[in-house]
C-alpha cells in the first residue's frame, strides 16, 4: 500500500495548476507590488526601464495628501455606520423570519434577492431612485413636498450621500447576513425558550439572555464579513456617487464620498501615479489585516464570556 | 385572546414592508416600459403603454454601446469556465494536501489560507504590469483575453476553494481509498472515480459562492478586460452604457432589468440550494 508522500509524483501533479495560478496571480504581484510601492513606478514607464528607489516617500506623501486622509476618515465613518445598520437590520429580519409568521419563507427569499445583484447595477438603480423617484413622490404627496426640493436630494450633499451609500450597501447585504443569523437562531434548542416561558421570562429577556449568547459564534462571522466588506466597498461607490459631491478638506477641494478603494484606483489610473496608488494599497492591506486580527480576537473573547 | 389580531396586524405590516423592500425592482420594471420623457417626469406611475418595454429591449439588444448579446455570452463563458477551474483544480489540490501528511503539504495549505486576507487592491496594479511583461517576453496575451481573466479568477478564488475542499475531504474515511487501491485503481483514478463524486455538496457551495461573485464582479474585469474591448462582461457593459448616456434612464433601467432577469430566474428555480450553499460557505469561510 503506497501512501502519497511529499515527493510523490501525483502530489505535485495534482497541485501544479493551483500552485501555478497562485504564484502568477497572488504571490508574484504581491511581492512585486510591495517593491513597486518603494519606487517611482508610473504608468508611462515601460517594462525594463529603470525604476528609481525612493524609500518610503510614497507613504509619507500619501499621508500628507488631504484627499487620502479624508477618504480614510470617510471610509471609517461609512464602515462604522454600515456595520451597525446591516447587523441591526439583519438581526431584526432574522427574528421576523424565524417567528410564527405564515409567509416567513417568502420573506426569506424576498430579503435575500438584492444580494444576488451586483453592487454596480444596484448603484445605478438607486441613483435613479434618489434623484428621480424620490422627488416624484414628493410632488405627488402634498405633505411630503420637501422631497421634491432639489436642495433635499440625498446625493446633493456629502453627509446625506454617505447615508445613501449606507442605505444601498445595507439593503444589498442585509438579506445575506440575515440568513447567517437565521441558521444560528434555528440551531438554538426550543426547549430553552419553553423553559424560560414557563418561568415567566418576557420576550426581550428571552432574546437578550438566550438568543444573543447562543448565536455569539454567528456574530464573529457576520462582524467579520460586514466589516471587511464595508471597508472594501467599491462598486456601489463607483455607480451611486462616483465620489461626489465635492467638498473642501484642509483647504483643498476633494471628492466628498471617495472611499479608500476608489481613492486607490483613482490615484493610480486617473492621476497616473501608480507607485502612490500601490503604496496606498499596501496601507489598505495593513489596515485590513489589523482590523481582521483585532476583530476576531475581541469576538472570540466575547463568545467565551457570554 | 387579543394575541391573534396582533399577530395578523404584524403579518400585514411585514407584507407591506416586504413590498417596500422589493419596490426598487418594481421601479426598474415599470420604468423599463416608458419613453425617455415619462421616465424622468413620472417615475412612480404605471406605464401607459406596456409595449414600450419591447421597444426598449430592442434598443438595448441593438445598441452598439452595450452589445447585450455578446456581453451576456462573455459573462456566461467567463463564469462557467472559471467555475470549472475553481472547483476541479482546487478539489484535486485539496485532496493531495489532506492525504499527504508532510511538512510541505501543511506549509502549502497554510499559504493558501493566509492568502485569503489579501485584498484585490494590493495586487491589481502589479498584476496588470506583470501580465504585460509576460506578453512582451513570451507573446502570451493575458490582458483583454478570456484565458487572462479566467486565470485571475482561479488565482483569487482558489484559496477559499482549497480551504473548503480540504475541510470536507478530511471527513472522508481513508479506508474507501484503500479498498479501491487494492482493487487496482491508480491514484488519479481513485480521486476522479471515488472522491470527486463524493464532493458534490462542496462543488455546489463553491459554484454558488464564486458564481455570484464572478457574475457580478466589476473591478477585476474593468482592469483585465479594459474599456472598449470586444470581450466585456454584463456589469462592464452596464457601466459603459450608463456612463455614455447619463440621462437616458429609460434605456439604462431596461439594461439593468435585462441584466437582473437571468439571475433572479436562476435564483427562484434553485433558491433553497442557493441560500443553503451561501450560508454553509460563510460559516466555513
Amino acid at each position: 500500500m503506497k501512501k502519497i508522500n511529499g515527493n510523490n509524483l501525483t502530489f505535485w501533479l495534482f497541485l501544479a495548476p493551483v500552485l501555478l495560478a497562485f504564484l502568477m496571480i497572488i504571490v508574484i504581484p504581491f511581492f512585486v507590488g510591495a517593491f513597486y510601492s518603494l519606487t517611482d513606478w508610473n504608468a508611462t514607464a515601460r517594462t525594463g526601464a529603470e525604476l528609481k528607489f525612493v524609500g518610503l516617500k510614497n507613504f509619507t506623501d500619501s499621508f500628507a495628501d488631504p484627499a487620502f486622509l479624508y477618504s480614510f476618515i470617510i471610509t471609517t465613518i461609512f464602515t462604522i455606520i454600515n456595520v451597525i445598520a446591516i447587523n441591526v437590520v439583519s438581526i431584526a429580519l432574522a427574528l421576523v423570519v424565524t417567528s410564527k409568521l405564515k409567509l416567513r419563507n417568502l420573506h426569506r427569499v424576498g430579503f435575500f434577492i438584492p444580494y444576488l445583484i451586483g453592487g454596480l447595477i444596484l448603484g445605478y438603480l438607486w441613483q435613479f431612485i434618489f434623484n428621480n423617484a424620490v422627488p416624484a413622490i414628493g410632488k405627488a404627496i402634498p405633505f411630503m413636498g420637501f422631497l421634491a426640493d432639489p436642495e433635499n436630494l440625498l446625493l446633493s450633499k456629502v453627509g446625506t450621500s454617505v447615508i445613501a451609500l449606507v442605505i444601498v450597501a445595507s439593503w444589498q447585504y442585509a438579506g445575506y447576513i440575515m440568513m447567517i443569523y437565521v441558521a444560528a437562531i434555528e440551531a438554538v434548542p426550543t426547549s430553552l425558550y419553553e423553559a424560560a416561558k414557563i418561568d415567566g421570562v418576557n420576550a426581550w429577556q428571552r432574546f437578550r439572555y438566550i438568543t444573543v449568547p447562543m448565536i455569539a459564534q454567528a456574530f464573529t462571522i457576520t462582524m467579520f464579513l460586514t466589516l471587511v466588506n464595508s471597508f472594501k466597498q467599491f462598486d456601489v461607490n463607483y455607480a451611486l456617487t462616483a465620489g461626489g459631491p465635492a467638498t473642501i478638506f484642509m483647504d483643498k477641494p476633494i471628492y466628498g464620498t471617495e472611499l479608500l478603494a476608489m481613492n486607490i484606483y483613482r490615484t493610480a489610473f486617473v492621476s497616473n501615479n501608480l507607485a502612490a496608488g500601490q503604496a496606498r494599497a499596501v496601507i489598505f492591506f495593513i489596515v485590513l489585516v489589523i482590523i481582521t486580527l483585532v476583530q476576531v480576537r475581541i469576538n472570540k473573547k466575547k463568545e467565551i464570556e457570554l | 385572546m387579543n394575541r391573534k389580531p396582533l399577530l395578523h396586524l404584524f403579518e400585514a405590516l411585514m407584507v407591506i414592508f416586504l413590498v417596500i423592500f422589493l419596490y426598487p425592482f418594481v421601479i426598474v420594471f415599470i420604468n423599463s416600459a416608458k419613453d425617455s420623457f415619462s421616465v424622468t417626469q413620472y417615475p412612480m406611475r404605471l406605464p401607459e403603454n406596456w409595449g414600450q418595454i419591447l421597444l426598449n429591449m430592442k434598443s438595448i439588444l441593438t445598441s452598439e454601446n452595450i452589445r447585450y448579446a455578446s456581453s451576456f455570452l462573455s459573462s456566461i463563458i467567463i463564469t462557467a469556465v472559471s467555475l470549472l477551474a475553481v472547483t476541479i483544480l482546487p478539489a484535486q489540490a485539496g485532496w493531495v494536501l489532506v492525504r499527504a501528511k508532510t511538512k510541505t503539504s501543511q506549509f502549502i495549505f497554510f499559504m493558501f489560507v493566509a492568502a485569503m486576507v489579501v485584498p484585490f487592491q494590493i495586487v491589481m496594479f502589479p498584476l496588470i504590469s506583470w501580465f504585460r511583461t509576460i506578453y512582451e517576453v513570451t507573446g502570451i496575451k493575458l490582458l483583454r483575453t478570456y484565458p487572462g481573466i479566467i486565470l485571475a479568477y482561479l488565482g483569487f478564488g482558489l484559496s477559499l476553494s482549497v480551504f473548503m475542499y480540504h475541510g470536507f475531504i478530511k471527513g472522508i474515511p481513508f479506508e474507501l481509498e484503500e479498498a479501491a487501491t487494492i482493487d487496482g485503481c491508480s491514484k488519479p483514478a481513485v480521486f476522479y472515480r471515488i472522491i470527486f463524486p463524493l464532493l458534490t455538496p462542496t462543488h455546489a457551495t463553491i459554484c454558488i459562492l464564486h458564481g455570484i461573485w464572478i457574475w457580478n464582479d466589476f473591478l477585476l474585469p474593468l482592469l483585465i478586460l479594459g474599456k472598449g474591448n470586444k470581450i466585456q462582461t454584463l456589469p462592464l457593459a452596464v457601466a459603459n452604457f450608463a456612463g455614455a448616456y447619463v440621462k437616458q434612464w429609460d434605456l439604462i433601467l431596461t439594461a439593468i432589468l435585462m441584466a437582473m432577469i437571468p439571475v433572479i430566474i436562476l435564483f427562484l428555480l434553485a433558491q433553497k440550494k442557493i441560500i443553503k450553499g451561501m450560508v454553509a460557505g460563510s460559516i466555513k469561510g
